[in-house]
């Protein structure tokens, strides 16, 4: 494909088109990140609170009873209190970190560089999509400041909990009525960035940038995208239509004859399931929108670190591929004890099943790429091992939910916690781990610390397996989830596990400020980058660190190779980049 | 001078105090009684199952009954609201705390009774959370947990309601708030009785609220002197 | 610092496994009928995901600590056969354990789910509402009464909105908070919500079943030994949900007709 020689855009003028509404792809990467940082920080802290009185129920936290007098009277958390915390930090971390930082965030800064383009095909889309996001988390957060506080009926926000009103308790009111505007807005938000995507890696390749020669960071962008232009226009409407139940009082999601706290509702006709399918027919594919960008990073960056190539990558997009298209066969798998015809449990359980096969394959490859390799343990070469590490843990415990006669019983149990955690909560976060210790060089020019970096990684992984792993011992116990006490009694023996998980949660947050004082320090003082210091082959390594406004320079780079060209005798070490002229030597 | 001042403030609120006496409308001894009955059968009161929360359930050695209808010998209903609905001069709010307890997962008292401003203390004395959501609809309504050990609950009404109160986490607890614009208000005890006192001559609309049989009134004269006799009777169905 | 990794992977996956082959914790006890099977299959899946779970996290720690950059430029090694055999062997092996948990799997919920109830099944209606359970059981006339939704009455002790002024099938009818049943006796229940969505759960009986409000669904089992365990809620249903319970009292005939004589209303 020719590429045009014209740019997209001149440089920008003033501090306001640079750093704020920038149409650089660059900017707006790092202010998702930005985004997600904040964000993460937020869900982080509320976890905290979730953790500290499921591990100590009747002890005050320091300070809250001030910061909440109405919620946490005296400090000690309330009921409704843990829900709309559990709410939120279930909101921001699957909307606001695992989607905005591994998909939006990287994909926005590294995706048009990888294929060689000066910027995203509609910058000034591209833009809005942060804006809007932007908009959607302000709207989100805005719900800790409405009387009575934010929703509770967790980030599924089932109906019809979520759609009767005020009436069903604390925070249904104004505080969810934000949350659904606040998804509805995040999805136009997620729309406009798919799009983009889309159009960015099949219209703005640079010459000789195949689709076979693409990395497989930017396939699985690309996936994802796929995945996401689907997903988030189904879970929009869904969101409409609750905005609809809730404050025009249609009833799309709510049957008669319900008697809420004495009322009886003046709806009639709807259908609680019908929102169960949208949301899923949405959420299972968030899964994969959070977790394929985080298998591109690591298949990105295992080989880079490796020095080998990765074994089998075509195989591995076939994988990626297979799973996208699978994940839109599997919602009802959430479902399976939720009413909805027991029959079509054994469909919704088989293709669930039959995805652990790409998925393992990907994993074996994975780990075959390990064998024989010169592995060079940077950071991020640490946290793709984890990654892997980590994904296996979460995707065996999935072996279990995924058959309907097992999921009878671990089904509402804290199995089911440690299982989604892991898997799209602690793999996610390793894959962006991975990737901000990988790219934060080509990002602000400068180095992070690695051994602050090494430090941050083994913590990390003992803490979070010493928080998560504990959870399938109290789901196999039959210890439900989403209770904010245990008051029943076979419940009350896991206290002391709770106990120890709450420790290893608030040690794993601890750890991670030094993540975050290696961020803002490196990003001050780290030492200089040099373009391409982990001797990697894709396009964003062959341009300075950090990029000029237009990617490359002014001149368009022609790629000769695939990313794959490890372990060969190239002109300046053990590789050859994608723009080379050079060909690789064999010995 | 120092100890003078000291040993003259009790003298001081002394003054102050007889002097808020004279001050006050001079209050002659009017007043109205009379007995609550009613005619028909009422609803049989039913055992509450507290199966589901075991710390009330064993305060309690034998089970609970509802408390809706409480009649006594004779047909007498209790916790009948008896208040002046008309002729009375608002007052000022009374400044004194009314207090409602959660106690071994039932409200005490079944029905309270305050005055519009009058501050409201609630407590829980059980071991289990408690949720208080007084259903208000002239007032604001809200919907608050209490988990056992923390401090009361504070609220004021502004306006007069007659609120139903219940117990999200435990459906069988209900209440009563009646948030009553006058100071001058009684409720029926056991033996259907009410009295109302200190009322000033003249006429006056008085009424007499249940929570199953609804609401009555009567008009009455009261005389500078004497107690006037008003009594109520309801009419009761089985179901 | 791989071989750090290595190591803490290594006692990681070793803790971890020996805690679940340990049974520390472990489901309770069985006392349904359909039980077995399901824990039948569980143990079948943990030993299979166990294996799987080892050897891959062992494996990864292996080659961690034997492949790291010595500096010595020795040279790199693909795989032996490279992917072809690896994918054939995963597909095939994956393939065949899905097939084979999928059959057992699905018979195990069939019976549960897709199996009508015993004919001779004992009928009880089950109401959830913000945040209990109330159990009606029909009485001596085998009749439900009809519910009302504008007659329910919670302070009244009128859980399902009866009307026993005008329905004559509805004054016999006895309401519980508990959940009493005879043992070894087929139990039918039909679940359905008053207010929001809600699940019955008791881990004994190896069985959940959401409640939709908007639809009666049906769950049967049959419990076999005495016992007394608690039902709880599994849906997120508001501020209570964490005191959503009950009791199920499994009962010997006697004891249980006994029970249904006592609480005649």
């Amino acid at each position: 494909m020719e590429t045009t020689a014209t740019s997209h855009h001149a440089p920008p003028q003033g501090f306001l088109r640079k750093y704020v509404f920038s149409l650089d792809h660059k900017v707006i990467g790092k202010q998702y990140l930005d985004l997600a940082l904040v964000a993460v920080v937020i869900g982080m802290v509320l976890s905290w609170l979730m953790r500290f009185h499921l591990g100590f129920p009747t002890t005050a936290v320091p300070g809250l009873g001030k910061l909440a007098p109405t919620a946490a009277a005296g400090g000690v958390i309330t009921p409704e209190l843990y829900l709309a915390l559990m709410t939120m930090h279930g909101t921001i971390m699957v909307f606001f970190v695992l989607t905005t930082a591994p998909f939006a965030g990287f994909g926005n800064f590294v995706l048009p560089i990888q294929v060689g383009a000066e910027d995203m095909a509609f910058p000034r889309f591209n833009m809005m999509s942060f804006w809007v996001t932007f908009v959607a988390f302000l709207v989100l957060v805005a719900a800790f400041f409405v009387p009575e506080g934010p929703p509770i009926s967790g980030w599924t926000a089932y109906a019809p909990l979520s759609a009767i009103g005020k009436d069903a308790g604390p925070g249904l009111g104004t505080g969810q009525t934000l949350w659904a505007v606040s998804i509805a807005l995040f999805c136009v938000g997620q729309l406009l960035g798919a799009l983009n995507f889309i159009a960015t890696t099949l219209d703005l390749r640079t010459k000789g940038m195949t689709l076979m020669r693409m990395p497989l960071s930017t396939w699985a962008w690309f996936i994802t995208s796929v995945i996401g232009l689907i997903a988030f226009s189904v879970l929009l409407p869904a969101c409409i239509l609750l905005i609809l139940d809730r404050v025009a009082g249609t009833s799309f999601f709510i049957p008669g004859g319900l008697v809420v706290s004495d009322r009886l509702q003046p709806h009639s006709g709807g259908s609680p399931l019908l929102w169960q399918h949208l949301f899923w027919f949405f959420g299972h594919p968030e899964v994969y929108i959070a977790i394929l960008p985080g298998f591109g990073i690591v298949s990105h960056i295992l080989p880079v670190f490796a020095r080998k190539p990765l074994l089998g990558p075509k195989v591995v997009l076939i994988c990626l591929i297979a799973i996208a298209f699978l994940s839109y066969t599997v919602w009802g798998h959430h479902m399976f004890l939720s009413g909805m015809n027991p029959l079509s449990a054994t469909l919704f359980s088989v293709p669930t099943l039959v995805i652990t096969i790409p998925a393992t394959i990907v994993v074996l490859l994975w780990i075959g790429t390990v064998y024989g390799a010169r592995m060079r343990f940077t950071t991020p070469a640490l946290f793709c091992l984890g990654f892997i590490s980590v994904f296996v843990s979460g995707g065996i415990s999935g072996f279990f939910l995924a058959q309907p006669s097992i999921d009878t019983y671990l089904h509402g149990t804290y199995f089911v916690v440690g299982h989604f955690h892991f898997v799209m909560g602690v793999a996610a976060m390793f894959g962006i781990f991975a990737g901000v210790y990988f790219w934060f060089p080509k990002m602000y020019g400068r180095m992070m610390n690695d051994k602050l970096g090494k430090l941050h990684f083994t913590l990390t992984l003992i803490g979070v397996y010493c928080v998560f792993m504990p959870m399938h011992y109290l789901g196999l116990a039959g210890n439900v989830r989403r209770y904010s006490t245990f008051t029943d009694d076979y419940m009350k023996g896991s206290l002391p596990l709770h106990r120890f998980i709450t420790i290893a949660a608030l040690f794993t947050g601890a750890v991670q400020l030094i993540f975050f004082y290696n961020l803002i320090h490196s990003r001050l003082r780290g030492a200089k980058a040099p373009d391409n210091p982990w001797q990697a082959t894709s396009l964003e390594w062959s341009t300075s660190s950090p990029p000029p406004f237009d990617n490359f320079g002014g001149h368009h780079p022609v790629v000769t190779h695939g990313p794959n060209e490890y372990g060969v005798k190239g002109p300046t070490g053990d590789y050859i980049m994608q723009a080379s002229s050079d060909q690789p030597v064999t010995s | 001078m120092r100890t003078r001042l000291i040993t003259s403030l009790p003298l001081l609120a002394l003054a102050v105090s007889a002097m808020g006496a004279l001050s006050a409308p001079v209050k002659t001894a009017g007043g109205v009684s009379g007995t609550i009955t009613f005619t028909g059968t009422p609803p049989r009161m039913r055992p509450i199952d507290m199966s589901k929360e075991p710390s009330c359930a064993s305060q309690h050695p034998t089970p609970v009954m509802t408390e809706t209808v409480m009649a006594g010998a004779g047909n007498t209903v209790q916790n009948v609201v008896v208040y002046i609905s008309a002729g009375d001069q608002a007052g000022a709010a009374a400044a004194q705390p009314v207090r409602y307890d959660q106690k071994g997962c039932q409200y005490v008292p079944h029905v309270l009774v305050m005055q519009v401003g009058q501050p409201l203390e609630i407590y829980n004395n059980d071991q289990t959370s408690h949720n208080i959501h007084p259903l208000a609809t002239i007032n604001p309504e809200w919907n608050k947990s209490q988990p056992p050990g923390t401090p009361p609950i504070k609220a004021t009404y502004a306006k007069p309601e007659f609120i139903t109160v219940k117990c999200n986490v435990h459906p069988w607890m209900h209440g009563y708030f009646a948030v009553l614009a006058t100071s001058h208000y009684a409720i029926s005890g056991n033996d259907g009785k009410f009295s109302l006192a200190g009322l000033a001559p003249g006429k006056y609309t008085i009424t007499a609220w249940h929570e199953k049989f609804g609401t009555q009134s009567q008009e009455v004269t009261v005389s500078a002197s004497g107690t006037v006799t008003a009594n109520f009777v309801f009419k009761a169905l089985p179901y | 610092m791989g071989r750090l990794f290595a190591v803490v992977l290594a006692v990681i996956t070793i803790v971890s496994a020996a805690i679940f082959i340990a049974r520390i914790w472990w489901l309770p006890p069985d006392i349904s009928v359909l039980g077995v099977g399901i824990d039948h299959q569980m143990t079948e899946t943990m030993i299979a995901s166990g294996v799987l779970f080892v050897v891959c996290q062992l494996v990864l720690a292996m080659f961690v600590w034997q492949y790291g950059d010595a500096g010595d430029a020795r040279p790199i090694k693909t795989f032996p056969g490279g992917a072809t055999p690896m994918v054939v062997i995963a597909t095939i092996l994956v393939s065949a354990e899905i097939l084979v948990l999928t059959l057992v799997g699905t018979k195990v919920w069939g019976g549960i789910f897709l199996s009508p109830p015993d004919p001779s099944a004992l009928h009880i209606d089950v109401q959830a509402e913000q945040f209990a359970y109330y159990f009606r059981y029909p009485g001596p006339d085998g009749k439900f009464g009809a519910i009302h939704p504008e007659l329910i009455d919670d302070g009244n002790g009128n859980f399902f909105g009866l009307d026993p002024a005008n329905d004559t099938a509805a004054r016999d009818d006895i309401v519980s908070a508990s959940l009493v049943i005879p043992v070894n006796k087929p139990i039918l229940l039909t679940l359905h919500s008053k207010d929001v969505g809600h699940a019955f759960y008791v881990p004994e009986l190896r069985i959940q079943q959401d409640f939709v409000p908007g639809l009666v669904i049906p769950l049967h089992f049959t419990a076999t030994r005495l016992a007394k365990e608690e039902i709880v809620c599994t849906q997120l249903c508001g501020l209570g949900h964490y005191n959503m319970r009950a009791y199920l009292e499994v009962e010997s005939l006697g004891q249980f007709q006994q029970w249904l004589k006592d609480h005649a209303p």
